[in-house]
């Protein structure tokens, strides 16, 4: 009797140690994934499926849920009977689980050799000096315009903000506004101001007012007003966009009745859907603005977290290898897949036009670093009021002192 | 409890059906079924009303003392704060303070819907071929998910495109936006929310108008009563009860005003049309929201304000029943 559970004892640990090297997963692994629209949906499903036949043993259960209603459930999703893997966001967003415990702490993941492809993602994946997830995909942001409307008009891709000006006015006389934009939903607002504070004031600043460590009544701040209401006050946006999704406010770019629009690179497949042609639509980085400040972007990376309460994360990790890994970066990030950037460098990224000019200014053109955007580089509660100022800002610039104090008032407490 | 067996000694041989039968040979259960059987029906009914009802209501009382993200165990990741989240919440919060003046607005806007009601039934309590039609078609609105309300108000408010608008151009009026207007959201989001109230007051007087005595009508146009005294002075004393249902459902209504806000402006533009509901679940629950104690502090205080209403209705409800006991 003895033996025989020695016998076990020693299958066991066989088998113990076979489960390290990843090769024999088994049991239940349990997905809750936020990848609901179309695409990205087919993307993880698509994982999965694959996944799950290099570990036949591994019984994979997944659950796609509402993007939008995601953000509300994940609260829930982590504390009650956790699954083992979620999908989630990087940086500050990311902060309230780890604070709670809810997220696994998988620096020892990082730790791995083959981390090092994914070290440009590697800050925004830190708190407190250890690593809470891993990134899968992200995308940049710029300036999406119509080609034909600028080369109707005669112009140029602007580099300076005073280009960046002439351009709008030149615009604008031709009976155009030079900008659509959709502030219902407020964060889009946020990308503005992302932008012209990092060119007016830089990276660091910016990376400072996030983190409360400036107060927003800060000459700088108002500075960065001062440089946005120059293109406010020329009309440069379209009328009542506080009425607008996103999505409401393409249909002014596709119809031509506005020129540009300051968004994330998962806009292209709607304007395409639109029935813009890639001949009509071009992208160019954010001008520059204070020349001396080294140029930062925005790139939000989108992630996959272990809950601290997963019951399998074993197989977990091994799920984040893979999906990690430069050859499956490369398949779902893929124009027909995600259309979006491999966090891996050794990732191959698709010939799509934007994609390409994404990366090359990205990997290039982007030496003051890589924000992840306004809600998710500032504390939750301190965004959700900042966003709501901003789309103040864009509809009664006048309002400025009153929405600088109140934002001030809210860092104080926020910040304490 | 009152069920532990009786304390009679036990002489008699044991009925079938078990229990110890008291000395008129019934159970225990037999002899008090009459009194026991209501609460045996209740009892579902009381256990979930106490669960979810109940008992979350005291527990946001004591959640609104702490500060806390709602994430991980209250003790351990809250800190006990006393009264401070009703201090910051009274103290000159405004965003607090607008959604309160909201709800006043709501309050007393929603109104509205019981004369509209009244009204409309009382034009369409009338005997013509196809009345049934009219009246379903005036119901149709309240049928409608308030999601659906709220979305085809939108449209209608459009800056552009929208109904509205096309209608102002043909007086000559300007375009106006109603949802993108900080000092009119408010009243557009409202006078949505009229639409399908004043369908289900017109439905609820339509029922009433049903009950009213004609020998009384009668009796009051020989006394040469009509027009407004008729209507003041006969119908609706006939009323009471209807306006009274329709008090209490237009209260409540507007109190709970979440759907159409949370359609039409999501609380915007800039927080204006916010109201305490909405701004508890924006602060508590929503995606930016990870303010347990100060949402539950504002939900007390919510339900305060509906508890001066609530003790309103059923102070008279009981009076209502005194009165008919008599």
């Amino acid at each position: 009797m003895k033996t025989l559970t020695a016998a076990l004892a020693a299958t066991t640990m066989l088998s113990g140690a076979a489960f390290a090297d990843g090769h024999q997963l088994s049991g239940e692994l349990r997905i809750i994934s936020d990848m609901s629209n179309p695409a990205p949906r087919a993307v993880m499903e698509g994982l999965v499926e694959d996944f799950g036949e290099l570990h036949p043993d591994l019984d994979i259960e997944l659950t796609v849920v509402d993007r939008e209603a995601w953000k509300t459930q994940i609260r829930n999703a982590l504390t009650a009977n956790a699954p083992d893997l979620v999908n989630w966001y990087a940086a500050n967003r990311m902060r309230p689980y780890v604070d709670a415990g809810l997220f696994m702490d998988v620096s020892d993941l990082w730790a791995e050799p083959e981390f090092e492809a994914l070290a440009s993602t590697k800050g925004a994946m830190t708190i407190d000096d250890a690593q809470w997830g891993v990134p899968y995909t992200y995308y940049q942001w710029g300036v999406y315009y119509r080609e034909d409307i600028f080369d109707e008009l005669g112009l140029e891709e602007p580099e300076t903000w005073e280009q960046e000006l002439a351009n709008c006015q030149a615009i604008l006389d031709s009976g155009r506004k030079c900008y659509t934009i959709g502030t219902k939903f407020l964060w889009t607002a946020g990308g503005w101001f992302d932008y012209i504070n990092a060119r007016t004031n830089g990276y660091d600043f910016h990376m400072e007012l996030a983190r409360g460590e400036v107060p927003w009544t800060d000459e700088r701040v108002r500075q960065t007003f001062s440089n946005w209401r120059e293109l406010i006050d020329m009309g440069a946006y379209i009328d009542d966009h506080q009425n607008y999704s996103w999505q409401e406010a393409l249909p002014f770019m596709v119809n031509g009745e506005a020129t540009s629009y300051l968004m994330g690179n998962f806009a292209v497949a709607a304007m395409r859907d639109g029935g813009l042609s890639d001949e009509q639509l071009d992208f160019y980085q954010f001008p520059i603005i204070a020349p001396d400040v080294e140029r930062a972007e925005d790139a939000p990376t989108d992630t996959f977290h272990i809950p601290a309460n997963a019951s399998n994360p074993e197989a977990a990790k091994e799920f984040l290898r893979y999906v990690t890994s430069a050859e499956v970066q490369t398949r779902i990030n893929a124009g027909d897949a995600l259309g979006q950037l491999p966090v891996n460098a050794g990732s191959s990224v698709d010939d799509d036009e934007f994609l390409q000019q994404g990366f090359q200014m990205l990997s290039n053109d982007a030496p003051g670093g890589i924000m992840q955007f306004f809600d998710r580089d500032l504390d939750a509660e301190m965004a959700s009021i900042g966003m709501e100022g901003l789309q103040e800002f864009m509809v009664f610039p006048d309002n400025l002192e009153d929405i600088l104090a109140r934002l001030e008032d809210a860092r104080q407490r926020i910040y304490e | 409890m009152a069920n532990v067996a009786p304390v009679v000694p036990d002489t008699h041989p044991p009925v079938e059906g078990g229990g110890a039968p008291g000395p008129d040979g019934r159970s225990w259960y037999k002899r008090n079924e009459i009194a026991l059987t209501p609460w045996l029906f209740l009892i579902p009914g009381v256990l979930f009303f106490a669960v979810y009802v109940i008992v979350p209501i005291f527990q946001s009382f004591y959640i609104s003392f702490y500060e806390w993200d709602g994430l991980g165990d209250l003790h351990a990741n809250g800190e006990f704060v006393g009264l401070g989240n009703y201090e910051r919440l009274l103290g000159g919060d405004r965003k607090f303070e607008v959604s309160f003046w909201n709800n006043i607005r709501w309050l007393v806007l929603y109104l509205l819907a019981i004369p509209l009601g009244l009204f409309i039934a009382l034009f369409l309590n009338q005997t013509v071929r196809g009345i049934r039609i009219y009246k379903s078609l005036f119901f149709f609105p309240f049928v409608l998910s308030q999601v659906v309300v709220g979305l085809v108000f939108s449209w209608f408010y459009l800056p552009r495109e929208g109904l509205l608008n096309a209608g102002l151009a043909l007086f000559g009026a300007g375009p106006v936006n109603i949802l993108g207007d900080p000092s009119m959201a408010t009243y557009g989001i409202i006078a949505a929310g009229l639409w399908p109230q004043t369908a289900y007051c017109m439905i609820l007087y339509l029922t009433g108008l049903n009950a009213v005595d004609p020998e009384q009508v009668e009796a009051a146009r020989l006394d040469g009563a009509k027009g407004w005294r008729m209507l003041w002075y006969v119908i609706l004393p006939q009323l009471k009860p209807a306006t009274f249902i329709a008090f209490v459902v237009t209260i409540i209504g507007a109190l709970r005003s979440f759907d159409l806000i949370s359609v039409m402006t999501n609380g915007g533009p800039f927080g204006s049309t916010r109201v305490l509901s909405f701004y508890m679940f924006e602060e508590a629950l929503s995606e930016f929201g990870f303010r347990m104690g100060y949402g539950s502090a504002i939900a007390v205080v919510l339900f305060l304000l509906m508890l001066v209403f609530i003790a309103y209705f059923l102070w008279s409800m009981y009076r209502d029943e005194k009165a008919a006991a008599r």
